[in-house]
């Protein structure tokens, strides 16, 4: 299946693929750190694992990032 | 607003710029800006805005400068060593600048104190390094009814957003703040000091871009880059319907603190 994941194009093997398995395929160690939007519009995270990609969808991954350069950063 | 001989010079190199002018500098001179945040990202952001002579800057924070502040914070010199960061940042702000008027409020920003501490500016930046407080600024501004830029940064990353009413939001993008025990501990992720110097030189060009009126703000885009493979990105996006603040059904009303992480290296060493 063709998708376009963080701008890049890429080709995944398997049918009817979750979100959440999306994740897993990419390596992303903690989901609950990324913000994912699908053709556009944000998945619920209560929906990884129920939204489907479907040929030609556009896939974002965006993280969570808290650091400022204050006290600690 | 009649500039001096002095001021004309000074701000010759915006003047000059056809998108400014005279009349985009009066703007500049006549704007209010609350830095939250004296840190990584506040320290170039509010150079930049006082060198380009805005009006009033305000600057809310907390906390005094500490030795590993340095690597980054360049608004903070060596020998500033505990001094309140709002002072030693001023301190220079007025050595830099003496058209701008600098208020300091040393101070955390929290849901008691917020709505009080925006009301009087025209753009917010939020350079604060933690997610209470950055989902605080976002709430109070959409609720208040302030544009705001939002900042982030994390090793070699940064990411940033403007919101103005109307667009979408920080929670259109990142619904609530994520698990605790999930953000590395400051001590652990570490930052190269000059992504923390490109973020905040963003958010001061969003700042001056709101204040003129000229070209297309970083609205309804996430701008994301890396720069250990110096790569920038901005991914579109448009409000959320589900948003909890500015969704059909919002379900948050008013502010609230969010429990705040240990963020203190000297404790994280132990």
């Amino acid at each position: 299946m063709n998708i376009i994941i963080n701008g890049q194009a890429e080709n995944i093997a398997g049918e009817n693929l979750s979100v959440a398995k999306l994740l897993a395929l990419k390596n992303v160690e903690a989901p609950d750190m990324v913000s994912v939007q699908l053709g556009g519009e944000f998945v619920p995270r209560a929906d990884f694992e129920t939204a489907k990609l479907k040929e030609n969808d556009t896939v974002d991954f965006l993280y969570f990032m808290g650091g400022g350069g204050g006290g600690g950063l | 607003m009649d500039f001096t001989d002095e001021q004309l010079e000074r701000y010759s190199r915006h003047i000059i710029l056809k998108n400014v002018g005279v009349e985009g500098q009066e703007k500049i001179c006549r704007g209010r800006v609350l830095i939250i945040g004296a840190g990584g990202l506040g320290s170039p952001a509010a150079l930049y805005l006082a060198a380009a002579g805005v009006g009033v800057i305000g600057l809310v924070d907390g906390d005094v400068v500490d030795r590993t502040n340095l690597q980054r914070q360049v608004i903070h010199f060596t020998p500033d060593l505990g001094l309140p960061k709002v002072e030693s940042a001023a301190a220079k702000i007025r050595r830099l600048n003496p058209d701008v008027r600098v208020h300091t409020y040393h101070t955390l920003a929290l849901a008691h104190n917020i709505a009080g501490l925006i009301k009087d500016y025209d753009f917010i930046i939020d350079a604060t390094d933690n997610f209470p407080a950055k989902f605080l600024i976002n709430d109070a501004c959409v609720l208040g009814g302030k544009p705001f830029s939002h900042g982030g940064i994390l090793r070699f990353d940064g990411q940033a957003m403007t919101y103005v009413p109307g667009a979408a939001c920080y929670r259109c993008v990142f619904t609530a703040p994520p698990p605790k025990d999930l953000v590395p501990t400051c001590a652990q992720a570490g930052v190269l000091g000059a992504v923390a110097g490109m973020l905040g030189a963003i958010q001061a060009a969003e700042a001056l871009k709101y204040l003129t009126g000229i070209g297309e703000m970083l609205t309804n885009r996430l701008l994301i880059f890396d720069a250990l493979a110096m790569n920038f990105r901005t991914v579109k996006m448009r409000r959320n319907a589900n948003c909890p603040l500015c969704g059909r059904e919002p379900r948050i009303t008013g502010l609230a603190d969010e429990a705040r992480p240990v963020c203190d290296l000297k404790n994280a060493k132990h």
